[in-house]
């Protein structure tokens, strides 16, 4: 049995277990905090990803008459993800694919993880706050890059008065994306583990399968791609106005 | 008489809120309703664009749904987080 404190929060059941767990305390500067699940899980997702690559590369630069399946399937998925970007960016796409790729592995296989029983890492507010703020700078970036004073013009339209509300719907941005993703997937971990933990045993077999499909694989699905699309268009909406 | 301690109080109403707030997910079950309808009716018209019309309509929902998710992050803040309890 770990330590059962979640951040804040006051154990009141055992059965229903959505809670992030406390592994391991560090002494950080005079302040203890903790290596918790989200960490773990994190790191495992990131080992995933890291074996994945690795061996794609070697099945697609390996010379053969005809690629493997694994190669052709990659090949596939880089240039549905070609399309995907240029698709929604324009010319524009070339310089934000690596990231937009990444950005979708990462959500995508965190999301699933709830599959084989670890707790999503998109489900932590850390998490999907941080990827947010990364894609809110690269939102701004393009803004002040390519309008240049037409970025901080446009604050001020259409007449000064209007300042203090734009600056909020600029701030907007990176909390509703943030909370889009964690209210989702922490969303269905809590359904699931109220599922697991409540109900009798002769429930556990065989129906969850349904609930997983559609809580893990296909709503962690939606809102990975969601989240790619959303930052494109605020890109791409950003680079595109003439200021 | 019997006395009602504070905490409990606390809890009760915390308790009662959360219900409250996740009413908010009515509205966008409505308006993903709208949505899905919509798209479903485009495509009987259109069906060449069905790849356009399914990433606009799936955009389209992902953004109402945000409203109903803040409903449901205020829920989850005063069922476990109990912000009005220390």
């Amino acid at each position: 049995m770990t330590s059962s404190v979640a951040i804040g929060i006051d154990m009141a059941s055992h059965e229903a277990d959505f809670y992030i767990h406390e592994l391991y305390p560090v002494n950080f500067f005079g302040t203890t905090v903790y290596i918790t699940t989200t960490h773990v899980c994190t790191l495992i997702v990131l080992i995933t990803i890291a074996v994945l690559a690795i061996v794609a590369r070697r099945s697609v630069l390996k010379k053969r008459e005809v690629p493997s399946k694994f190669a052709a399937g990659v090949e596939i998925a880089i240039s549905t993800l070609l399309n995907f970007v240029n698709g929604t960016m324009g010319k524009a796409g070339k310089k934000y694919i690596n990231y937009i790729g990444t950005l979708f592995i990462f959500v995508l296989l965190s999301n699933i993880s709830g599959l084989f029983g670890l707790r999503p890492p998109t489900a932590d507010y850390g998490t999907t706050l941080c990827i947010a703020l990364i894609s809110f700078v690269m939102i701004q970036y393009a803004a002040i890059r390519y309008q240049k004073w037409g970025a901080f013009k446009s604050l001020f339209e259409p007449i000064f008065l209007f300042f203090p509300i734009n600056v909020i719907s600029e701030f907007a941005t990176p909390v509703s994306l943030s909370l889009r993703l964690f209210g989702n997937i922490l969303a269905g971990t809590v359904m699931m583990a109220l599922y697991y933990g409540m109900l009798p045993i002769f429930c556990k077999f065989g129906i969850p399968s349904a609930l997983h499909v559609y809580f893990d694989l296909f709503s962690g699905a939606i809102q990975a791609y969601v989240f790619c699309m959303l930052t494109m268009t605020f890109v791409a909406d950003k680079r595109n106005v003439e200021g | 008489m019997t006395q009602i301690h504070i905490d409990g109080l606390i809890s009760a109403c915390s308790a009662i809120g959360a219900g409250i707030a996740v009413c908010s997910g009515i509205g966008p079950g409505i308006g993903q309703g709208i949505a899905a309808g919509y798209g479903a009716s485009a495509v009987g018209r259109n069906p060449g664009a069905k790849g356009d019309i399914m990433s606009t309509m799936l955009l389209g929902q992902a953004v109402a749904e945000t409203t109903g998710l803040y409903g449901l992050v205020v829920a989850l803040l005063l069922m476990f987080v109990k912000p009005f309890g220390k």
